[in-house]
Formats: C-alpha cells, sequence, structure tokens
C-alpha cells in the first residue's frame, strides 16, 4: 500500500467520492421532494374531502300549500305566514305518501332537514298567492342523507341510517328524486347546529371586518414607523432598541398577543369581547413588525441619488420623503402589507384567547358585534361530531386557501408590475 | 348621533380645514403678502389642529370612560353591598350593567337606582364624549385660523407634528413588547401569590382543576409545569428532527445544486408551505396523519395512542420545513464564491465543498436559523391544539399522547374566566415563561445571524 504514487491514491478513492457525491445529492433531490410532496398531499386531502361541501342532496318534491292546515290564504301577511306551521305540512306531506307504520314515522322525518320547512316559508313569503296550490320545490335533506347519497350510495349498511331508513332513500335515488345542487346555504349562512344548514357567511364577513380594521391601523402605523426608523431616525441606543424589538415581535410566537389583547385591551380598556374590533387590534400588534421590515427594505431600495435630487432642487427633509421617496417605495411596502394581511387571515390562536370562538349564529354588521373569523369556523367545525361537518371544514378551508392565494398573487402581481429595478 | 357618524364629522372638519387653510393662504398670497410656506402646508397644519386633539380627547375618552363610569356607580349601590368585597361589588356593578341593557333576569329592586344612574350617566357621557370631540376640533379650527398669517412657519410646524407622529408609530412596537411583558407578568405575579415558583417549575403533576367548594377532595389544583415543559420538548423535538434534515438538504440542493429553472419553481413552491395557516395543518393532522401513523403503529404491534405526539410532530415538522430552508438558502448564499472555487481548484467535488467548507462556514448563520425555528416550534399552538392530547403526561415515548404550553393555555382561557382563579392565572404564568424562552431564542439566533452577516459583507 505505501508505494503507490498519489495519482494511484487518488484514482481509486475516485470511485468512493462519486459514490459518496451521487448519494448526498440524491438526499438534496429527496428533500426537495419530499417537501413538494408534502405539499401536494395536503391540497389534495382537502380538496378530496372538502369539493364536496359545495354540493348538498336535496329531493325533488310536489308539495300542496295547504291553507286550510297551515291556517293563511293567498292574502296573508308576513306576521302571519311566519307563524304559519310549515314543519307540520312538510310532515304530513311525507307522511301521506310514504305511508310509514306508525313506529317509523320519526325516523321518516329525521331525513329531512328542519331547514325544509324555512324553504317553503320563504317561498310564501315571496309569493303569497302560491297558497293553495302545489309547488315543485328541492327540498332540504339531512345531513346524513347527504352524507349517504354523496358517500356511502351502493353499500348496503350505513352507521347512523337504518335499514328501514335506507329503502326508502334507495327508491327515491332510483326514482331520480334525490339529487345534488350546488349549495348556496353554505356561502349565505351563518353558524348553525345542523350542519346543513351551517354556512360561512357570518365567519366570511367576520374575517373581513376584522381584516379591515386590521388594515387601517398597522397600514398607517407600519408605514409611519418604517419612515421614521429609515429616514429619520438618529443612529443611537434608542434607535438600536427599537430595532431589536421589532424584530423579535416578528418572531413571538402569535398566542402571546393573544394574552396581551385578553389581559390589556378587554381587562384593562374594557373592550367587547369577541368583536371584530378588539380582533383587529390583536391582529395589527401582530402585523405591524411584518409590515414594518417589509417597507424598510421598500425604502431602503429607493437610491440615494433620488433624493439628493429632491435635496438639490430645494425640498426639505419632509418633502423629499414624502413627495419623492415614498410613492417610489409605496409600491414594496403594498406588497409586504398584503403579506401581512395574508398572515393576520390565518391566524388562529390569539384569537381563540380573546373571545372570536363564540358560536355565532347572525352575520355581524359592525365592528362591534360579535362575531368569528373564518379559520376560527374552521377550529370550531373539526371540533363537530358529525361527518357532515368535516366535510364542511375542509369546505371552509378551500375557501380560505382561496383568499390566501388571491392576495399572495396579487403581492407578486404587484411587485411584478410595479417594482423598479434601478 | 353614532360613532361612526361623528367619525365622518370628524373626517369632514379635517377636510374642510384643510381646503380652508389653504385658500386663505392663496388670497393673502395674491393680495401681495409674501408667504412663509406653500399654501398647502397652511391647509395641512390647520387640518392637523383641527383632526388630532379631536381624535385624542375620543381615544382617550374611550380608555378611561369605563372606570369613571363604574366608580361613580358604585356610590349609587346599596350601604350592604358597598361595604362588602370587591367581588360582591364587581357582581353588583355587572349586574346593573346588565339590567340597564335590558339583559337582566331577576330585577332586583335595591339596583334599581344604580341602573337609572347609570342609564342617564350614559346618555351625559355620549352627549359630552361627541359633543367635547366636535367642540375641541371647532376650537382648534378657530385657533389655527386666527393664527394664520404669512409669517407663520407652516411647514416647520407641520413637520415638527409629522415627525412626532412618525416617532409614535416606531414606538408602538416598543409598547407591544412592554405590553405583553406587562400583562404575563402581572397575572403571573398574582399566579405565584397563590402558588408556589418552584412548585411550577418542578414539579410533576398537572391537574389545572380547582375544586368548586373548599372541602372537596383534591381541591387545590396541582400546577406542577414539567410534563408541559417535557410535552413540549417532545413535539418540538420530533418536528426538528424532521424540519432540519430536510429543511437543510433541501437549501444546499436548491443553492448549489439545482438548476436556475427548478430553483426558480421549486423555491416559491416549497415556501407555500410557510404561507398555510396552521388551522389548516391542525385539521389535516387529525383527519389524516393520526390515523395513519395509528394504523401503522399498530399494524406494527404498538400502542399508538390516537393523539400522539408523533403525528403533532410530523405535521408541525412539514409546517417548519420552508422556515429552515429559507433561512438557510439565505446563510449559504452569503458564503463568498472565493471560498467555493479555492476548494474545487483543490479538487474537491461538490459534496465534499458543501460539507467541509460552505457548512462549516455558514454554521453560525445555520445554528440561528434552526434556533429560530425551535422557537416557532415551541409557541406553534393550532397544530398541537388540535392534534396533540390534553392529558399531561410525563414521557418520552413519542406514541403515547403529551400535552403542551401553548395548548393549555389555550384549553385554560377558552370559555368563561374570572380573573381571580388560579387555573386562570396559570395560563399567564405560562404565558410567561414561553414569552420569555422564545425572546431569548429570538434574541440569541438575531444576534448570530447579524454577525455572521456582517463577516462576509
Amino acid at each position: 500500500m505505501t508505494n503507490l504514487t498519489t495519482r494511484e491514491k487518488v484514482e481509486r478513492s475516485m470511485k468512493r467520492r462519486r459514490a459518496s457525491e451521487s448519494r448526498f445529492r440524491a438526499y438534496g433531490v429527496a428533500s426537495v421532494v419530499f417537501g413538494l410532496l408534502c405539499l401536494v398531499i395536503l391540497f389534495t386531502d382537502i380538496l378530496r374531502n372538502g369539493v364536496s361541501a359545495f354540493e348538498q342532496t336535496v329531493m325533488d318534491v310536489s308539495i300542496e300549500l295547504d291553507g286550510d292546515y297551515l291556517g293563511i290564504d293567498s292574502q296573508a301577511d308576513d306576521s302571519a305566514i311566519k307563524l304559519a306551521n310549515f314543519d307540520g305540512l312538510v310532515k304530513r306531506h311525507f307522511d301521506r305518501e310514504v305511508q310509514p307504520e306508525r313506529r317509523d314515522r320519526r325516523q321518516l322525518f329525521s331525513l329531512i332537514s328542519a331547514g325544509a320547512s324555512w324553504q317553503l316559508q320563504k317561498m310564501v313569503l315571496e309569493d303569497p298567492s302560491l297558497v293553495g296550490q302545489t309547488v315543485n320545490v328541492a327540498l332540504l335533506m339531512d345531513d346524513d342523507v347527504d352524507q349517504w347519497f354523496k358517500h356511502y350510495r351502493g353499500h348496503s349498511a350505513h352507521p347512523v341510517l337504518n335499514e328501514t331508513q335506507l329503502g326508502w332513500l334507495n327508491q327515491w335515488a332510483d326514482e331520480g328524486r334525490l339529487h345534488t345542487n350546488f349549495n348556496t346555504l353554505f356561502f349565505t349562512n351563518g353558524d348553525s347546529s345542523e350542519p346543513e344548514l351551517a354556512g360561512i357567511r357570518g365567519a366570511i364577513t367576520g374575517t373581513f371586518l376584522t381584516l379591515m380594521v386590521t388594515f387601517l391601523l398597522s397600514f398607517p402605523i407600519g408605514i409611519a414607523a418604517a419612515i421614521y426608523l429609515e429616514e429619520f431616525a438618529p443612529r443611537n441606543k434608542i434607535t438600536e432598541f427599537v430595532e431589536i424589538n421589532i424584530n423579535n415581535l416578528a418572531a413571538v410566537p402569535s398566542i402571546t398577543f393573544g394574552l396581551l389583547g385578553l389581559a390589556i385591551f378587554i381587562n384593562l380598556f374594557g373592550v367587547a369581547r369577541s368583536t371584530p374590533l378588539v380582533g383587529g387590534l390583536v391582529l395589527t400588534l401582530m402585523t405591524l413588525p411584518t409590515i414594518i421590515i417589509s417597507s424598510r427594505a421598500a425604502i431602503k431600495a429607493v437610491p440615494p441619488s433620488i433624493r439628493e435630487a429632491a435635496y438639490g432642487l430645494g425640498a426639505s427633509k419632509m418633502q423629499v420623503v414624502f413627495h419623492h421617496v415614498l410613492p417610489l417605495a409605496l409600491p414594496g411596502m403594498l406588497t409586504g402589507t398584503i403579506i401581512g394581511m395574508a398572515q393576520a387571515l390565518g391566524e388562529t390562536a390569539p384569537l381563540l384567547m380573546i373571545g372570536m370562538i363564540a358560536f355565532v349564529v347572525d352575520v355581524p354588521g359592525f365592528i362591534t358585534d360579535p362575531s368569528t373569523v373564518l379559520p376560527v369556523q374552521i377550529y370550531l367545525w373539526s371540533n363537530g361530531s358529525e361527518a357532515a361537518f368535516t366535510e364542511r371544514t375542509s369546505g371552509a378551508i378551500i375557501v380560505l386557501l382561496c383568499f390566501l392565494i388571491t392576495m399572495n398573487a396579487a403581492a407578486v402581481w404587484l411587485r411584478r408590475k410595479l417594482e423598479r429595478r434601478w | 348621533m353614532n360613532y361612526s357618524s361623528l367619525l365622518i364629522a370628524i373626517v369632514i372638519l379635517f377636510g374642510g380645514a384643510y381646503l380652508l387653510g389653504r385658500n386663505r393662504a392663496r388670497a393673502l398670497a395674491s393680495a401681495g403678502g409674501s408667504l412663509h410656506s406653500l399654501p398647502t402646508h397652511y391647509g395641512a397644519l390647520m387640518a392637523l389642529w383641527t383632526g388630532l386633539p379631536a381624535v385624542l380627547l375620543l381615544l382617550l375618552w374611550s380608555i378611561l370612560q369605563g372606570p369613571v363610569v363604574d366608580a361613580l356607580l358604585v356610590k349609587q349601590l346599596p350601604a350592604a353591598i358597598q361595604q362588602g368585597t370587591d367581588i360582591e361589588i364587581q357582581l353588583a356593578l355587572s349586574k346593573v350593567h346588565n339590567l340597564a341593557q335590558g339583559a337582566g333576569l331577576a330585577a332586583d329592586a335595591s339596583l334599581q337606582p344604580a341602573v337609572e344612574h347609570l342609564l342617564a350617566l350614559e346618555q351625559r357621557n355620549r352627549v359630552l364624549h361627541m359633543g367635547g370631540a366636535l367642540v375641541i376640533a371647532l376650537l382648534g379650527l378657530g385657533l389655527s385660523w386666527r393664527r394664520l398669517r404669512p409669517s407663520l412657519r407652516a411647514r416647520t410646524e407641520v413637520e415638527r407634528i409629522v415627525s412626532v407622529l412618525l416617532f409614535t408609530s416606531s414606538g408602538i412596537a416598543v409598547l407591544t413588547t412592554f405590553g405583553i411583558l406587562a400583562s404575563v407578568l402581572y397575572e403571573a405575579w398574582a399566579f405565584f401569590q397563590k402558588v408556589n415558583v418552584f412548585e411550577f417549575l418542578f414539579g410533576t403533576t398537572w391537574s389545572p382543576q380547582v375544586a368548586l367548594r373548599e372541602d372537596q377532595s383534591g381541591s387545590s389544583g396541582s400546577f406542577g409545569a414539567v410534563p408541559l415543559f417535557t410535552g413540549t420538548l417532545l413535539i418540538s423535538l420530533i418536528a426538528m428532527s424532521i424540519a432540519v434534515p430536510v429543511g437543510l438538504m433541501s437549501a444546499i440542493y436548491l443553492s448549489e445544486y439545482a438548476t436556475p429553472t427548478v430553483r426558480k419553481y421549486a423555491k416559491p413552491a416549497l415556501e407555500v408551505l410557510a404561507g398555510i395557516p396552521t388551522v389548516v395543518y391542525g385539521f389535516f393532522a387529525v383527519l389524516t396523519v393520526a390515523p395513519m401513523v395509528r394504523d401503522i403503529g399498530v399494524s406494527m404491534g404498538l400502542d399508538v395512542s390516537s393523539e400522539s405526539a408523533l403525528a403533532a410532530g410530523l405535521v408541525m415538522g412539514i409546517m417548519i420545513i420552508p422556515f429552515v430552508s429559507s433561512l438557510s438558502d439565505d446563510v449559504i448564499n452569503a458564503v463568498p464564491q472565493s471560498l467555493r472555487d479555492g476548494s474545487y481548484g483543490l479538487g474537491a467535488t461538490r459534496s465534499e465543498t458543501v460539507r467541509q467548507v460552505i457548512i462549516p462556514a455558514a454554521l453560525p448563520g445555520i445554528v440561528g436559523a434552526v434556533m429560530l425555528a425551535v422557537s416557532r416550534a415551541i409557541g406553534e399552538t393550532m397544530i398541537v391544539a388540535m392534534a396533540a392530547g390534553l392529558a399531561a403526561n410525563l414521557t418520552a415515548n413519542p406514541l403515547d399522547s403529551v400535552t403542551t404550553v401553548t395548548v393549555q393555555i389555550v384549553t385554560l382561557l377558552v370559555g368563561d374566566q374570572e380573573f381571580d382563579s388560579p387555573k386562570t392565572l396559570a395560563a399567564f404564568a405560562l404565558g410567561l415563561v414561553l414569552f420569555l424562552v422564545t425572546l431569548t431564542l429570538n434574541f440569541i439566533a438575531l444576534k448570530v445571524v447579524q454577525k455572521y452577516r456582517e463577516q462576509y459583507d
């Protein structure tokens, strides 16, 4: 071994080194592929589970709006219609049509959603002259029926529905009376304890109000802070302290902002719990560091020659900053703000602390109404025991991801479109 | 008159003051006077004088009105309640507030004077509050109108006010840090009055149930947070053992091996993982990963909890991959090309260059990146709140169910709270620990990264 030349030594070791080289490369490829695979699995999993949430099973029924039974006529006013027993009418219709045995009646009625009677009521409210006529409607079915029709049709057994119920359902399905419609209720209803009636409109409105508060506060404050730190602040200990603070806050767990919101905004200042106002305040503090950091980068990117030219023409410091630097840095600042907003849109943990987890059925109208937001709605539904809620959780996630993708795409587009290279 | 119309009125006054000031300045200029500043500066000065004091007053008033109203109300309560403890007074006050909103169920006659007083106070408060803001706005308008003359140094004044505003904005970040620190310290202090610090930090039993009655068994609740700390560490460890190798290797591959095209698409695609809300990861963990881990474990004959630390850790690891990879990518790119060229010149292969030159050179930066990732893992809430359990087991078995600091904070604080029970206060003590640990990690990591950057700049 000792009498080998260096050249021979190297050539002998080359095989081993090349193998190690390709191994190392393979690890790298495997890592990237693993990351991307996780992304693909995550998206397909959510899509697979959630797409069916956008469809809802309904049943075509010809039902007579019996004026005698309802106790109203075609001239009835709204208050009388609201008192009429549409629920009983639906039950009577199915009772007569199916003619179940007495002990099976409850099981028959449980197949139809509580929303079915509201559908009829809404029809009559819109057009009272329908009373006494026979109308064709697609009645909303219960979530168990919905799940069965979408996922278990053809299976002989079902965990919730019994054989009698399956018999009726199979018959209706074979007659083509059961079918799925686009699930408009999912977008027009607030939360509900009945999965087939639960929708995301309340959560989306709450999200919108919360983000509006966040934007109105964090955008001006963030930009002002960035301008001060980049253009005006003297280089001293205080400025350094502020900078360290901002960088640290960007990495502090979001849940601590929730603790701050609870202890200071709610307990000390007495802001109402569960409102978009307090949610927006907490999210403002959380997104400020992101906005400040990216706005500073945008200001830094404006070349000094612009400033010097403005000074040369006799502009004051303030004029230089507000008339020349700010307009040029604005696209970058907007991009940072959109990214910060997207972060705030997906945030859940701090909002749980300040009571935005409440079960809110009504759609909030103002920033001081109790409300919830989309991610918290997702969290709430993910705890729901019914299978239909799992589907709706995924559906809501799809909507949330669509919003996020739109916002991020807007940020990327804005950057491409408006960013200048000096 | 409500808040929105008041705000609109102030905005209109603000705009009006600007136009008024500008036009007056123009008029003065055309009348032959030579202005010190541009007409727009006079407008801006008047607008600031009109809008700022009114908005400040509104803000201060909204913050202070609650305590002041309550202090005035206490005097109207029946004498028996006034003599009582703070808690009784608080209870009576909240009853009064409910009754005033028409929400109270059992009408208590002795509270009636207080309720009426509150309604009268609220009426007066509203009038004073809004009227005060409007008066201040008009006063500011009038005063600045009187001060307006060509020799007024409007630009200097406006710029001084604006720079104060800018400075205040940047101070909010500092205020936030102090706010977090003050709120957790204050409540945690109250907690440590009831529970010994050492018992909290070193106790091994966590069951924060506080009994309703004094004589109930196990009424004290026990607040030994060690199982929470170990649970957090276990899940973070699992997460880091996924995120660090995968993230680091991805960064190395993308910066040293990949063609520009691959890099252009793969890097943003990986970063999408960082943009997905954590609640989505949590749902993914519960719905897909946890059952999968369980099935695999059971098929291997292992006893796997359905809320295993492994499932939560795995998903958290996936979430942190882009965090590690993009930070490491930055530091690897900051290693000067000359080091690579030197290594290649000596005949090293690419992987040898990476392992023996680039990684040692980038090590401080990578360590900083990993520390930031650890801090993120420790503070992550939603994934663990959904996928990890509530059982405070003191175990190192990843197949068991463990709980974490963040999960307990959420559990203790969601729902109705009373701010004198150790159960609620415990959440703030945990928050204090969490804040201090992550703050330290971030602080050191940022310093390390900064030092490292300076080294190659």
